[in-house]
């Protein structure tokens, strides 16, 4: 009944201030504002807090604009201006107003956009936005300002959405913790609030608290901090498997195509990266063509890279067949140095063209951010890698089972003298398997452009490593390569928290070294007549 | 429009192929010349193809123009300048092979080059025993004082402790994430990082140490080690050496994670305007970097420079950044110090260079010391969405210290070459011959 009472004059308190800020002085929004144009961080601090309290309807829009430097001033004038897409608003007003002169940005620093995202969440906690007020909430979490308390209360009583008020609550379960006055009983409801929450945010809420807390809150905390460690230790498991995944997904994309050119054609292809490097290139021009002439379909440029990067990498791929590599064929020490002279000459060229620093490819919106599953944190642009890797695997093992090619393709690796005697143009066949391993390569490109650098070095960090998931998995065996490379990816990041990246590849090589000894075909040996040929 | 497209598409091959021949014309006309009218060499040991290209090219392209605007302005000495560039292709034992054909082959007065320790390490005994000079631009781990080298980069005390100092100023950090690429400059700054922040109370359970491989590319369970390192209450914040080309992933990771400058910022000593040329630098606003120059600084000089070097590259998105500052120094006082001497002599050049001063191009005047360092401000940069820096610190001309003052092995040690004539003098014992460590 006390709560509610509290609540109560809490919610008429509120109202009272929202009534009168609008009421309050329009010269102090002025010449707060015109303190933006001193062009010191001193200054546009006080500025930030002034902006905030006079209660201006301008107040937020002026506050996210500096947040996302559109807040502008006239160096001559003094006045300051919104940069609203193509238009030029006067902050004072919210008007259009022409473009004058020259506009200069308004600097802000780290510890200026942390006041910003408090002053915000302050202001937009009873927006009609859900999108806004969540925000909001997440931004007083985060500055645990008790001034925010009277607001917060209002704020709640208000909101119908569960997940939402839940998010208020801990926000103001995190002002609470931060208040010097408040009493020892509701801390401690606090405590159970953020204990609740159970993330990252919450452990490092409560390990922080203030040294003036009461004993018994104190001890609360701890306990719940505990808690939430063993929580979390145990998503830890989980979230290693997640990016084991991840990095096999990678290491699989990397290593399918060397599973055709080298695992089933037998030709040992150090060029294999530098398929994957112009696949991403491909990438990138489609995406300076994008941004140059149709920037609407920019969140398309990977599904419109993904065909192209096939054909030229393919296309490049069956060029080095026919002009190189089927001369070479049953002579691998020279195959290999052709093609690491090869490679060497495609980086260069690609560094002549392109310039040798990195080439920025965009992700499209649908490949950015996370989202939170449990308490672990899973990329867009990850998961969306491994969805992609397993599709062209599965593409691939069915053109190679049910399409003419892929039959013409295994009688010809099976038997060569029997395939060629039963009609099949082996140089063909030769050509075109080759081409569809550089193909895959040059697709991996697109999907790897959105992870690593695009330089002309791109291919060279994936060559070892899609080697040793070839080898490991089984020479000419592709789910051999499937289950070489999720092992690889899951071994390499549950050693790496314990041992360090360092540390951990190199235990990987000496694992893998160990178990080529004892099974020198790798996993999945392939047997028959087939295998001595 | 296709016609259009082609024309962009071609241009670049085109004009490089005309460089090409126009370069091997000049060439072959400077050999010509060189019989009738005597020029003064100047040797450019920068990669120009192989992983450090992506950093080295563009120093060769600031030297050559610094020389062709040499030459404008009438020369050195009454001759002109001469480049001779070479490309030691990212090898180490190949930067002495190419620094042994410049100097004894070529007869370059000087040599400006080196981006790595380990190529500056690797052609050191060749300086040394053919008895030349060589002008090393890159910010680097210290520790170092030799007769031969002049070095124009941030020594540690000129970078990453003034970054320190700065975050646990003004950002109230209290808890330490080193993050590096496995290697000798990031350990060494490191090492001498750990023992700064611990004489001033920081404990060790503070301090998170972290190598990667080069051309690290999986930054997920290290970002959310760092995520979870910096959830115990205290502000933290990373301060970073990962090198160059780990930077991009690592980066991107930070920002589909999630973590903003807001709650762990992260400083870094190898991330500047051309590294950041390759990402969306959207999700890093915010994010620090430690330079002693940055593109965006507002003063005369600079504004000049930035014009004429994309009137020379003829490309007017091409970015500068603080390698290039150094070099711009470095030229500018062997130059001085040629007229003051009248003679590209090795030893005279050598002698004369300490005192040299010379204008950087932040406003301040740079000055040779007699440890081969130089003075230098040092720069703390927050990144803008346009891929560039907003500084948020300057400090005054901070003078370089060859041997790091924080660690244990090297804190006794000077390098004077003016009084002393040694690069390791320990001021305990008054011998020259310390050890650093």
């Amino acid at each position: 009944m006390r709560m509610f009472c509290d609540r109560l004059v809490a919610f008429v308190l509120a109202f009272g201030l929202l009534l009168a800020a609008p009421a309050g002085n329009a010269q102090t929004f002025d010449a707060a504002l015109t303190k933006f144009s001193a062009d010191s961080f001193g200054d546009t601090e006080e500025a930030i807090a002034a902006v905030a309290a006079s209660g201006n309807r301008m107040a937020a829009q002026v506050l996210e604009a500096l947040q996302d430097a559109r807040l502008a001033f006239d160096p001559a004038s003094k006045k300051i201006y919104i940069k609203d897409k193509d238009r030029v608003l006067d902050a004072l007003t919210g008007n259009p107003v022409p473009a004058s002169g020259e506009l200069e940005t308004v600097r802000v620093n780290n510890r200026l956009r942390r006041s910003i995202e408090a002053a915000i969440g302050g202001l937009t906690l009873l927006s009609p936005d859900p999108a806004k007020r969540f925000e909001a909430a997440q931004a007083v979490f985060k500055s645990r300002d008790a001034k925010l308390m009277p607001l917060l209360d209002a704020a709640i009583a208000k909101e119908s959405d569960a997940s939402l008020k839940r998010a208020l609550l801990e926000a103001r379960a995190a002002a609470i913790l931060n208040a010097e006055e408040a009493g020892e009983a509701d801390k401690i409801d606090a405590v159970a609030v953020i204990r609740a929450r159970g993330d990252q945010d919450a452990l490092g809420l409560l390990s922080g608290l203030p040294a003036s807390s009461p004993p018994a809150v104190a001890r609360a905390a701890q306990a719940a901090v505990g808690a939430i460690q063993n929580q979390l230790e145990m998503w830890a498991g989980v979230q290693n498997a997640w990016y084991g995944l991840s990095l096999g997904s990678v290491l699989l994309l990397a290593a399918i195509g060397l599973a055709i050119t080298f695992g089933v054609m037998g030709v040992i292809n150090m060029a294999h990266g530098e398929m994957v490097m112009i696949g991403a290139y491909v990438t990138f021009s489609v995406q300076e063509l994008i941004r140059t002439y149709n920037p609407g379909l920019f969140d398309y440029s990977l599904l419109i890279a993904l065909p192209l990067a096939f054909i030229v990498a393919g296309a490049v791929g069956i060029a080095i067949e026919r002009s190189i590599i089927r001369f070479l064929y049953g002579r691998p020490l020279e195959t290999l140095l052709a093609t690491w002279g090869l490679s060497l000459i495609l980086q260069q060229a690609i560094r002549t063209m392109y310039g040798p620093t990195n080439r920025e490819v965009g992700n499209p919106s649908w490949m950015s951010g996370a989202f939170e599953l449990g308490q672990i944190n899973v990329t867009y642009g990850r998961m969306w890698i491994i969805c992609f890797t397993l599709v062209v695997f599965a593409a691939l093992l069915a053109m190679l089972r049910f399409t003419r090619l892929g039959l013409e393709m295994r009688a010809v690796t099976q038997n060569r003298a029997m395939a060629a005697s039963m009609g099949i143009r082996t140089s063909r066949i030769d050509a075109l398997t080759f081409g569809l391993g550089s193909g895959i390569a040059g697709i991996a490109g697109v999907a790897l452009s959105q992870i690593d650098n695009v330089s002309p070095n791109l291919g060279q960090g994936y060559i070892i490593d899609s080697f040793l998931v070839v080898v490991f998995g089984g020479v000419g065996n592709l789910w051999g390569t499937l289950v070489g490379a999720f092992t690889l990816g899951i071994a390499n990041k549950f050693l790496e928290p314990f041992a360090g990246a360092v540390l951990g590849k190199i235990a990987i090589l000496v694992l893998i070294i160990l178990f080529i000894q004892k099974r020198p075909r790798g996993m999945f040996a392939l047997k028959g007549r087939a295998v001595e040929s | 429009m296709l016609t259009s497209i082609r024309v962009v598409a071609e241009r670049p091959i085109a004009r490089r192929w005309l460089a090409a021949t126009a370069g091997l014309a000049l060439s072959l006309a400077a050999t010509v010349a060189a019989k009738a009218q005597e020029t003064i060499k100047v040797g450019i040991l920068h990669s120009l193809s192989g992983t450090m290209a992506i950093s080295e090219t563009t120093l060769k392209d600031v030297m050559l123009m610094l020389i062709d605007e040499q030459n404008k302005k009438g020369g050195l000495l009454g001759k002109k300048l001469e480049a001779v560039v070479v490309d030691p292709a990212s090898n180490w034992p190949l930067f002495a092979e190419k620094a042994r054909e410049l100097i004894s082959k070529n007869k370059v007065a000087v040599v400006f080059g080196c981006w790595t320790s380990v190529s500056r390490k690797s052609v050191l005994p060749v300086f040394k025993e053919l008895n030349s000079i060589l002008f090393y631009p890159v910010q680097y781990e210290g520790e170092e004082s030799e007769r031969n080298v002049f070095y124009t980069g941030a020594a540690p005390n000129q970078q990453a402790i003034p970054a320190v100092d700065y975050l646990a100023k003004e950002e109230k950090i209290q808890r330490w994430v080193l993050a590096g690429t496995d290697y000798v400059y990031p350990r060494t700054t490191n090492k001498i990082i750990e023992a700064y922040l611990k004489s001033k109370g920081v404990k060790q359970e503070d301090i998170m140490i972290n190598y990667t491989p080069f051309g690290h590319s999986d930054w997920q369970t290290i970002v959310s080690d760092i995520k979870k390192f910096g959830s115990a209450g205290k502000k933290t914040a990373v301060v970073s050496t990962i090198n160059g080309d780990a930077n991009v992933p690592f980066y991107k990771e930070l920002g589909n994670q999630g973590v903003s400058a807001k709650n762990i910022p992260v400083v870094a000593f190898s991330v500047g305007e051309e590294e950041l040329a390759g990402i969306d630098t959207k999700p890093l606003l915010g994010h620090l970097a430690a330079w002693n120059y940055f593109q965006s600084v507002k003063d005369k000089s600079n504004d000049e420079f930035i014009v004429k070097w994309k009137a020379f590259t003829k490309n007017p998105k091409r970015v500068t950044n603080d390698p290039m500052e150094a070099h711009v120094i470095g030229f500018a006082m062997w130059v001085k110090a040629v007229e003051k001497v009248k003679s590209t002599d090795p030893d005279k050049v050598i002698d004369a260079l300490p005192g040299i001063e010379a204008a950087n191009l932040t406003g301040g005047i740079s000055k040779m010391l007699p440890n081969h360092h130089i003075t230098k401000p040092v720069l703390i940069g927050e990144v803008r969405g346009d891929g560039q820096f907003d500084v948020v610190s300057k400090t005054g001309l901070v003078a370089g210290d060859a041997w790091s003052k924080e660690l244990p092995g090297s804190k006794d040690l000077i390098g004077d070459w003016v009084t002393l004539k040694c690069g390791n003098y320990n001021t305990k014992t008054k011998k020259c011959g310390g050890q650093g460590s």
